[in-house]
């Protein structure tokens, strides 16, 4: 059974079980690690009673692999795990790409690089969440800052997969992971399914426009799908020599993402319009919101989705700006590209915040650094 | 069914190269599959990297091509998402033995439901002839220019030990043996592993004295020993030297319950 709406007092980690399963999840695939094997032992728990599949494997290169199958299978499936797991999934990321598989990855981040540090957060795996496997191709990625949003992300995160036919990934971290709090679960919630080969419905109006997404051949229906992670064309047929297949492959599978920005970018803007403004993400914009809520001269771009690059927003804050603030947990992974659009949008004074180590920057550092800019 | 409604005509002509043993696997495969009276339409074809892994793409049903290695663990999920499919995975012996190792060994202890057919060509075919985890001691490949100084690796052995619920080795010489365990195996509930030694004259056969297909047919037959025939545990051992034997036969066929009647995931339907 899902969750019953109302309020509950619940770990980051169980509220994204539980938003797993109000998505629909019928399939979750995990090998344990830290932060993240509360969602694995969660599930474990609670797959059952929704006739659901909880399979523990022997790493974590085979749990996305079965992740990858189940989906082909018709199911929702997902993984949980952090950096080290997170490296070892890359290539199996790469082929969900090619291939158009919609599946969920959670990566609860930690620090790193290597073993790290198992039990501290970090953002330490933003850019390779985008780039981490080889080749051109664009996955989408939700950042929570908050145990509701590990709730309501994770349903984004199931929603726009199955959507677009991407890998999805929810890019939370060990200080939201293990965070206690308030979780509402709503009456109602948006649960999209991915469009089924051969089926006529009656919400085609609401494709994805200009035929970027192809339905998707579940398995067994008589398809005969060729599914394959080698330059294809469009029924699967192997042309690995062929450079216009593989160019207008390489397009389509970028474009179905990168055209549909505005439809798959979220965030919260405090204090629009402020000559200071600081741009973050996650558990990192926690520290930032507090000072943004209790300055009026200073304004807050929270992004809720990082990948694709939420430009439009960027810009926006950036326009009547003139200094920014991005504050993130590495050595600036999201930063430079913030500061190509905001520079681009004119704002010429774009510093960072940095911290590593394990926690979030504190209200009292991102005010300290603030006034070292000059703003406060 | 007739053997033109399993393939897939229009992918033709096949990436095979003249003299290879994939033609007379898919050929074998065909008739067990026949005989099984099993149904293209309920059946999914999984294959990694490799010559022959392309086996699905030519097989007239639902294939997925998955990456090196992985294909048995891309099964699993597929399976069990969907028990009531029947899959089968075409593997080699570089994508199930080497890069597939811990997959292989772990599906056999988790005993998902699956036939898997290992084409065991002792190289890597398609990379052009490099040294793979079956290629024969003191043999030569283009990594192992000084013969090879390992030695190679008994898959059937590893995936009796590991739990599976079938097990056989043939070659391509003894095709209708090969046949009746591929049905076997098809008809089998649990994880079902058929080996196939198989021949490469392009890329083993010609660096090894053997460049003519009939060649290595020829060494298939003079020195597999069967091995319910095989007299002492000496014997009844690979190691596939041209001085050594080729051990063939049925390595086990047990009915330890398959993993989706033990979670109970039949019922969901």
């Amino acid at each position: 059974m899902t969750i019953p709406p109302g309020e509950y007092f619940v770990q980051g980690n169980d509220a994204c079980v539980e938003g797993a399963l109000a998505s629909g999840v019928k399939f979750f695939a995990g090998y344990p690690i830290t932060p993240s094997t509360e969602i694995a032992e969660g599930l474990a728990q609670r797959l059952k009673g929704q006739n659901g599949v909880f399979l523990q494997m022997e790493d974590e290169i085979a749990c996305i692999s079965a992740v990858i199958g189940a989906s082909w299978g018709g199911a929702k499936a997902m993984t949980a795990t952090s950096g080290p797991g997170f490296s070892l999934m890359q290539e199996a990321i790469g082929y969900a790409a090619m291939s158009e598989t919609p599946v969920v990855l959670v990566n609860v981040m930690r620090g790193g690089p290597s073993t790290g540090q198992p039990t501290k957060a970090s953002q330490g795996d933003v850019m390779q969440t985008k780039w981490g496997s080889h080749g051109d191709y664009q996955v989408i990625a939700f950042a929570p800052a908050t145990v509701q949003e590990m709730f309501d992300l994770t349903v984004e995160c199931f929603n726009y997969s199955e959507k677009y036919r991407v890998p999805a990934f929810l890019l939370s971290d060990a200080e939201v992971g293990h965070m206690r709090g308030l979780l509402r679960v709503p009456e109602k919630l948006n649960v999209i399914d991915r469009k089924e080969m051969g089926i006529r419905r009656t919400d085609e109006a609401y494709d994805v426009p200009d035929d970027l997404v192809k339905p998707f051949p579940v398995f067994g229906k008589g398809h005969k799908a060729i599914i394959t992670g080698m330059t294809h064309t469009e029924t699967g047929r192997i042309e690995p020599e062929d450079s216009k297949v593989h160019s207008d492959l390489v397009r389509r599978l970028n474009e179905k993402v990168l055209r549909n920005r505005k439809d798959i970018n979220k965030w919260e803007m405090i204090g629009e319009g402020s000559k200071t403004m600081i741009i973050s993400y996650g558990s990192s914009a926690l520290g930032a919101k507090e000072v943004a809520t209790k300055d009026p001269n200073v304004g807050l771009l929270r992004l809720k989705s990082i990948w694709p690059l939420p430009e439009e927003p960027i810009a926006q804050a950036a326009r009547g700006a003139q200094r920014i603030l991005v504050c993130e947990m590495n050595l600036g992974q999201l930063f430079f590209s913030i500061k190509r659009v905001a520079q681009d949008a004119g704002c010429k004074q774009v510093e960072l915040l940095s911290k590593l180590g394990g926690e979030p920057p504190t209200p009292s550092e991102v005010r300290h650094k603030l006034r070292s800019m000059g703003a406060v | 069914m007739d053997i033109f409604e399993f393939y897939r005509k229009d992918r033709w002509p096949h990436v095979f190269c003249p003299g290879c043993g994939n033609g007379t696997v898919m050929n074998c495969f065909f008739r067990a599959f026949n005989e099984a009276g099993l149904s293209l339409d309920n059946t999914v074809f999984v294959g990694g990297i490799g010559c022959s892994s392309r086996v699905p793409l030519y097989i007239n049903s639902d294939a997925l091509h998955t990456t090196h290695g992985r294909a048995i663990a891309f099964a699993t999920g597929l399976k069990l998402a969907k028990p009531g499919l029947k899959v089968v995975v075409f593997t080699g012996d570089g994508d199930l033995g080497a890069i597939g190792g811990n997959h292989f060994i772990n599906g056999c202890r988790r005993n998902v439901d699956m036939t898997v057919i290992c084409i065991n060509n002792n190289i890597y075919g398609m990379t052009g002839g490099q040294a793979s985890i079956t290629t024969p001691h003191d043999f030569q490949s283009t990594t192992t220019p000084y013969g090879n100084k390992e030695y190679p690796f008994d898959l059937a052995e590893i995936a009796v030990a590991a739990g599976a619920n079938y097990v056989a080795r043939w070659t391509t010489r003894q095709v209708h043996e090969l046949t009746k365990s591929m049905k076997s195996a098809l008809q089998k509930r649990g994880f079902a592993l058929v080996e196939v030694v198989s021949q490469c004259p392009t890329n083993f056969g010609r660096r090894n004295k053997m460049a003519d297909p009939s060649q290595m047919l020829e060494w298939f037959k003079s020195n597999t020993v069967r091995r319910d025939k095989a007299k002492s545990a000496e014997l009844d051992h690979v190691d596939l030297n041209l001085a050594g034997q080729i051990t063939v036969g049925e390595f086990v066929d047990r009915n330890r319950e398959c993993y989706e009647e033990l979670i109970g995931v039949e019922k969901h339907g």
